[in-house]
């Protein structure tokens, strides 16, 4: 999988007049993965991929490709191709004119591009759509047109801008398979930037999380969802209740924290924090809906919350119960459906447990919004 | 009863409105069939198509049209590729100047046209000295200046129009174009052009309106080279004949049939494409039906009337000839003026015999000029045959067909021929 071409961002500044965009970002991306940005819109991960695909010069720093330093190079002599947001196809030219575009730029005769639009076309499984407009073609078919169109360009890296935002959840979720798929078959690396943690977690081989111009944790989902490094990262990939307090006491890989409403509590402290959190910190305890379970009445301890029910639903899968949480945010707890019989607890109050390597403590910080 | 009174009120506005606006055109395209020397409706005299011969033999209105069109397709190119460069500017530009911008480059819309034509013509001929040039060099052409001149407001019409649709342009579809390898002249040529090329053409028909009806910059520019506008305000001086009408029916021919072509056109688009839409709905994709081509299109019924119309009119006009009408009609004014000369003679003669009596009274023996009869004139003087061409001309005012002979009571009179032996 390392055949392809990778991406580097050395100290990457971009600013416009006196906001900054992107501040200071350094990633390595290998050739061949299927590497996303993911943050909240307006965080800069666009910006970041204008720069890469050389529509914008970074205010400092370098973006290399497959080492080579691209200043100065501009959008049509880099080996990168961009699938836009909105697609760019253009309208007045029909499906096989818009996928070998690239081939007419470099003056391929008419019967050669039309070979290899065929080609493409039986790859994104849209045979002989190949004489209509793009106008005359679903939102997912001109979603793989988009994809084939770059494609046929052949570039090293593809760079894809929110491409599946526009389409709705079910053709959504089909395309994050298709698009996973055609990114293992074509061996190419694929730059994936997205505000949707569902389609970074199911696509990427690693993630950058980012927020507000600034990259917070790169690494593999599995790691970004069960060991964020910050209170940015564990509150904006997937759903996580969050208890903040002070490091009370810290024991190896875990500490003791004292938390405002929910008494003494340990858990596991992040990996990259390891080490750095000590006594007297402000830190914050992330415990994900799942990771809870009901314990019998009574119970306590450091693992222990106790909770008035506020209500309950039931989601198909799961059991969902919400209760009240610290300042009016309240916690979720998901109990997962298999066939057991289960009580009402509405207004109730009840004790949760979770397992101490089930929840994270990193340094108190800046949540995602709701 | 006050709601059909309203309904009335409304009819009677919408004819009178368009009798405003259509009727002078009409009664000029009529009179470029009348027969008459002057162009007038009434009293019509033949139906005639001489005014079209006339026309396209009349050497100035002729090198008025070439001028116009060479003029009008130097404008179209220039003032199209100003335009284009304009809008683009203006998408380009920092948001905060572009305000300033537009107004500048709308300004020479609001100036008025002698002022463009006779600063053109003192700013170029300034140019042409400062160079050196002579007053036959190229920049004092007036071909170049009419061009120049016209292009500088006809320019700002045609960015109007093209920013238009620029600003419906999505600028992603440039940066998909570079990105896929294309060049900045790639991307424009083969991404915004194909899109702009509507409105181009909106902008060149425009152009090259404003440019063939244009008068008052052209009048300070033309030079050697009288558009057809400057010709027709010449030829107006010297008195106007149904030629111009001819021309003007023809301009006023084209402009419908074209407007009918290009409204037929929109209309088969507009029933295509509602078709391809059922088909998709219909998910008959790949057996598209095209509408038959007059289905729900007015515009295609009107332009194949108009075709019939036109084919009906020019076969008439090369099987039709006026000649015997205009031979009656002009005998018919022969007759009329014979008869005013007629009378002013007769009038002469009473008044001559009258003081010829009067000498005689006197008894004078004064030799007193006899007319001969083989004068010019023929017999006209002689008592016999004005009696008998009084009785004649009555006859032509009540017969439709008066058939005058040679051989009448004035002999040859009014034959040119003998007019001229005479002299």
């Amino acid at each position: 999988m390392s055949a392809g071409v990778g991406v580097d961002l050395e100290n990457l500044w971009i600013r416009f007049g006196d906001f900054v965009a992107v501040r200071d970002a350094n990633v390595n991306i290998n050739g061949g993965d299927f590497f996303s940005f993911l943050g909240p819109s307006g965080c800069g991960k666009t910006t970041i991929l204008r720069a890469v695909s050389g529509f914008l010069e970074p205010s400092e720093g370098n973006v290399l490709i497959g080492g080579k330093n691209m200043r100065g190079i501009g959008p049509n002599k880099r080996p990168t191709a961009l699938i836009f947001q909105n697609l760019a196809l253009f309208p007045l030219m029909k499906v096989w004119e818009n996928i070998t575009f690239s081939m007419e730029i470099k003056g391929a005769s008419s019967a050669e591009r039309r070979k290899r639009a065929d080609e493409l076309l039986d790859m994104i499984a849209l045979p002989e759509q190949g004489d209509k407009l793009p106008s005359e073609l679903s939102g997912g078919q001109r979603q793989r047109v988009a994809i084939a169109r770059a494609l046929c360009a052949e570039p090293d890296v593809l760079l894809l801008d929110e491409p599946l935002s526009a389409l709705d959840l079910k053709l959504r979720q089909h395309m994050r398979t298709e698009l996973r798929e055609i990114q293992k078959r074509v061996g190419i690396t694929f730059i994936y930037i997205t505000h949707d943690q569902g389609e970074a977690l199911t696509m990427s081989d690693n993630i950058a999380v980012m927020r507000a111009g600034v990259i917070d944790q790169i690494a593999n989902g599995k790691t970004i969802y069960n060991d964020p490094n910050t209170a940015f990262a564990a509150s904006f990939v997937g759903e996580n209740n969050v208890f903040r307090g002070k490091v009370k006491q810290v024991m190896g890989n875990e500490a003791l924290i004292a938390t405002n409403r929910s008494g003494d509590l340990v858990a596991r402290i992040s990996t990259t924090n390891q080490g750095k959190m000590k006594e007297g910190d402000d830190a914050m305890m992330f415990v994900r809906p799942e990771a809870f379970a009901i314990a019998p009445d009574g119970a306590s301890g450091d693992h222990f919350v106790t909770a008035r029910v506020n209500h309950e639903e039931f989601e198909g899968n799961a059991f969902n119960i919400f209760t009240e949480g610290e300042g009016g945010k309240e916690i979720k707890v998901s109990i997962p459906n298999h066939g057991q019989s289960f009580d009402d607890h509405t207004g109730q109050n009840i004790t949760l447990e979770y397992e101490t390597h089930n929840a994270v403590i990193v340094p108190a910080g800046e949540l995602a919004a709701e | 009863m006050n709601n059909s009174f309203l309904r009335i009120s409304i009819w009677v506005y919408l004819v009178l409105f368009f009798l405003y606006l259509l009727g002078p055109l009409v009664i000029m395209s009529i009179t470029a069939f009348n027969s008459s020397g002057f162009p007038r409706m009434s009293p019509w005299e033949c139906l005639t198509f001489q005014w079209f011969g006339e026309l396209f033999q009349d050497q100035r209105i002729l090198n008025g049209i070439k001028n116009s069109l060479i003029i009008g397709l130097g404008t179209v190119v220039l003032s199209v590729a100003m335009g284009l460069a304009g809008a683009l500017m203006l998408t380009q530009i920092w948001p905060k100047l572009r305000a300033t911008y537009y107004t500048v480059i709308i300004a020479p819309i609001l100036i008025p046209g002698v002022v463009l034509g006779i600063s053109t013509l003192v700013f170029w001929d300034r140019i042409n000295r400062m160079l050196g040039l002579g007053a036959d060099s190229f920049l004092s052409n007036g071909i170049f200046l009419t061009v120049i001149g016209q292009s500088t407001f006809i320019a700002s019409y045609c960015m109007l129009v093209l920013v238009a649709r620029l600003q419906r342009y999505d600028m992603a579809l440039t940066e998909a174009a570079l990105d896929l390898g294309a060049t900045h002249a790639q991307a424009f040529r083969k991404i915004l052009l194909p899109f702009m090329r509507p409105a181009i053409a909106s902008a060149a028909v425009l152009a090259f309106l404003a440019s063939f009806e244009n008068y008052n910059t052209t009048t300070f520019t033309f030079g050697e080279y009288p558009t057809l506008t400057i010709e027709l305000a010449q030829k107006v001086r010297y008195g106007i004949t149904p030629a111009i009408s001819a021309l003007a029916f023809i301009i006023v021919a084209l402009t419908v049939f074209f407007a009918l072509l290009n409204e037929a056109k929109l209309k088969r688009q507009e029933l295509v494409a509602a078709a391809r839409k059922n088909a998709t709905v219909e998910e008959l994709a790949g057996k598209i039906k095209l509408p038959s081509f007059f289905a729900g299109n007015m515009a295609a019924v009107l332009l194949v009337v108009f075709a019939i119309a036109t084919i009906t009119v020019v076969g008439t006009a090369t099987a039709y000839d006026p000649g015997q009408c205009i031979a009656d009609v002009r005998e018919q004014k022969q007759l009329e003026a014979e008869q005013r000369i007629q009378e002013l003679r007769k009038q002469r003669e009473e008044r001559r015999e009258q003081r010829e009596a009067e000498e005689a009274e006197q008894g004078g023996a004064q030799s007193t000029p006899k007319p001969s009869n083989n004068s010019g004139f023929g017999n006209v003087f002689a008592p016999n045959s004005l009696g008998g061409d009084e009785g004649e001309s009555d006859d032509g005012s009540s017969d439709a067909d008066p058939a005058p002979s040679n051989n009448s009571g004035f002999g040859n009179v009014f034959d040119p021929n003998s007019l001229q032996n005479d002299e």
